[in-house]
């Protein structure tokens, strides 16, 4: 396939997946979107009015950066896992299967549209917290960076969950029980300051803490770490699961016999 | 000249264990209309899996039109169009959709992906279905946009598994009439099927599959001088009480008005005529009681019987 054929193609998988996921709003759209409200209403409004100010910023402003990633990541890593299992679960993967598309156009058209989710979603999010406070952006090239590269890390990620599951349980499992608790001890709702000296070593080995404080440098201007170590664990992530990735696709690994 | 496909070799052993091909060698030459028969579980899909790149070999070679599938793989595909046995595609999207999108997998941007999806879904009476979800369309229907969509890309090969399986007579016929015309306009076709009238209908060349070995691979000519027995029924004129006697051949009465008689190879069915004359016995009709090609079928895996037992036996 020359480069053009190969552009077809990419595109051709990242708008069937915008096409899918816009098609069930409902189920993809809307429930973030009612989640972080109720958030910026119980966590912002009513509880972080009484718990005053983090890292200089009041409760509410503290939180959004955190809030804003935690729909991003969710949302890309589900759009991918939810859509490249119902395409083996339905066998509609063999329609890849048997064309042409190279594995690395498969794998980047998958990413790129759970990236168009998880993004849409943190547009979202972004403007229902613009109800609630105001969003003064201290660096915008480090914000759009880290998001990017922190749903396209996670994108991948679904994908290698989506490859290894064998059932629909497999699919909640690691958001359930991996991502969730890595979120919320991540820095969404805190700073890792108030923690004692062995709990704030435990949190430094969580990844995505340092995605949260990217984000959050890039709104706040204040980080529990280097921003640019963030950058620099993302990217490296992104690397080693793509690579997994890639070659558990070569592999046929839950997708042929 | 390049064969459409050529197979040299081939095994494949599962992670069970199970040895589902033993070395197959298959050639099919360009432009022909080629039938994979066996029994169930004897290696046709995964033989067909593995062309396609849905099942990984585990020896041997398989090259598409000269395209190795080891070193080629992206050039065999492009001339492969592939009709699977179960449906496979998305049945919340839309049949227009499923076809482009198809294309797309291929190279071929939206505007020209459109144009052949309208030439095939007319084609095969799903136009008017185009906006129609997939989930919505009968098990005909559904069958019939499988072919759209692995047509649309125009491939050179087109591997159909069980195609008109679970389709009513009057469809399959008219199924058997557009692959005849795809085949005419020099699209090698290859399918399995279960229909052993099907492949007599519409293959030249045929190749029986048992056990994960080739036990026959020959034409559909050739494979039919084979046959040494047919059976004919004949329908008299006058109920008649029991069978008549007529040398040379065996009679049975299977109704009152249907007589049953052998025929071997070599005898004339002016014979029987004539006795049944003699005897003022009139008939009015003549059908054969089975389809020619189903006889030597289940002849041939017959004789695979004994080790059919043994490894059922094995596997307990």
């Amino acid at each position: 396939m020359n480069a053009q054929a190969l552009f077809t193609a990419y595109s051709t998988i990242v708008l069937r997946e915008i096409r899918r996921f816009t098609r069930i709003w409902p189920q993809t759209l809307l429930p973030p979107a009612v989640t972080m409200t109720l958030y910026f209403i119980i966590f912002g409004n009513l509880i972080g009015s009484r718990i005053g100010e983090m890292g200089g910023f009041d409760y509410m402003s503290f939180i959004v950066p955190g809030l804003i990633m935690m729909a991003v990541i969710t949302n890309s890593y589900a759009n991918v896992v939810s859509s490249f299992f119902s395409m083996k679960f339905q066998r509609s993967v063999e329609e890849l299967l048997v064309s042409p598309v190279p594995n690395w156009v498969i794998l980047a058209g998958y990413v790129t549209g759970g990236m168009a989710r998880g993004l849409g979603i943190g547009v979202i999010v972004t403007l229902l917290s613009l109800a609630f406070t105001q969003l003064k952006i201290h660096n915008l090239p480090m914000v759009v960076v880290t998001v990017i590269l922190t749903s396209a890390l996670f994108a991948v990620g679904g994908f290698i969950n989506a490859l290894l599951a064998t059932k629909f349980d497999d699919v909640s499992i690691v958001p359930t029980f991996v991502l969730t608790p890595l979120t919320y001890l991540g820095g969404v709702f805190y700073s890792i300051d108030m923690l004692p000296d062995f709990w704030q070593g435990v949190s430094m080995a969580n990844p995505i803490l340092y995605m949260v404080n990217g984000f959050r440098f890039g709104i706040l201007g204040v980080s529990d770490v280097n921003p640019f170590v963030s950058l620099g664990m993302i990217l490296a992530f992104i690397v080693v699961l793509s690579f997994i990735a890639l070659k558990l696709l070569a592999r046929g690994k839950g997708i042929r016999h | 000249m390049t064969h459409a496909l050529k197979i040299e070799g081939l095994t494949k052993t599962y992670d069970s264990g199970f040895e589902a091909l033993k070395g197959i060698d298959l050639q099919v030459a360009q432009g022909d209309f080629f039938a994979l028969l066996g029994p169930n579980g004897a290696g046709k899909s995964t033989t067909l899996g593995i062309v396609c790149s849905l099942v990984t070999k585990s020896a041997g070679k398989v090259s598409v039109f000269g395209y190795d599938i080891d070193t080629h793989l992206s050039d065999a595909k492009l001339h492969l169009g592939v009709v699977p046995q179960e449906f496979n595609f998305n049945q919340f999207e839309k049949v227009f959709d499923i076809v482009t999108i198809q294309a797309g997998y291929y190279g071929i941007p939206l505007k020209k992906a459109a144009v052949s999806a309208e030439k095939y879904l007319k084609k095969l009476g799903l136009w008017d279905k185009r906006n129609t979800p997939a989930r919505m369309l009968s098990g005909g229907m559904k069958r019939r946009l499988m072919i759209a969509r692995a047509l649309v890309h125009e491939p050179k090969l087109l591997i159909l598994d069980e195609p008109t399986a679970g389709v009513d007579i009057e469809l399959r016929r008219s199924m058997w009439s557009f692959l005849e015309e795809m085949n005419r306009q020099g699209t090698t076709i290859i399918l399995t099927t279960h229909y052993l009238e099907e492949a007599e209908a519409l293959c030249r060349n045929i190749a029986i599959i048992d056990h994960g070995r080739i036990v026959r691979n020959t034409s559909k000519r050739e494979l039919l001088q084979q046959l040494s027995l047919e059976t004919f029924l004949l329908d008299t004129r006058v109920a008649l009480e029991e069978a008549p006697e007529l040398e040379g051949f065996t009679c049975r009465l299977d109704d009152e008005n249907v007589l049953e008689v052998d025929v071997h190879k070599g005898q004339a069915l002016n014979d029987v005529f004539m006795q049944l004359e003699q005897q003022n016995i009139q008939v009015v009709s003549m059908r054969t009681k089975a389809n020619r090609l189903e006889e030597l079928f289940i002849r041939m895996v017959e004789q695979n019987a004994p080790s059919r037992a043994e490894k059922t036996e094995g596997r307990a």
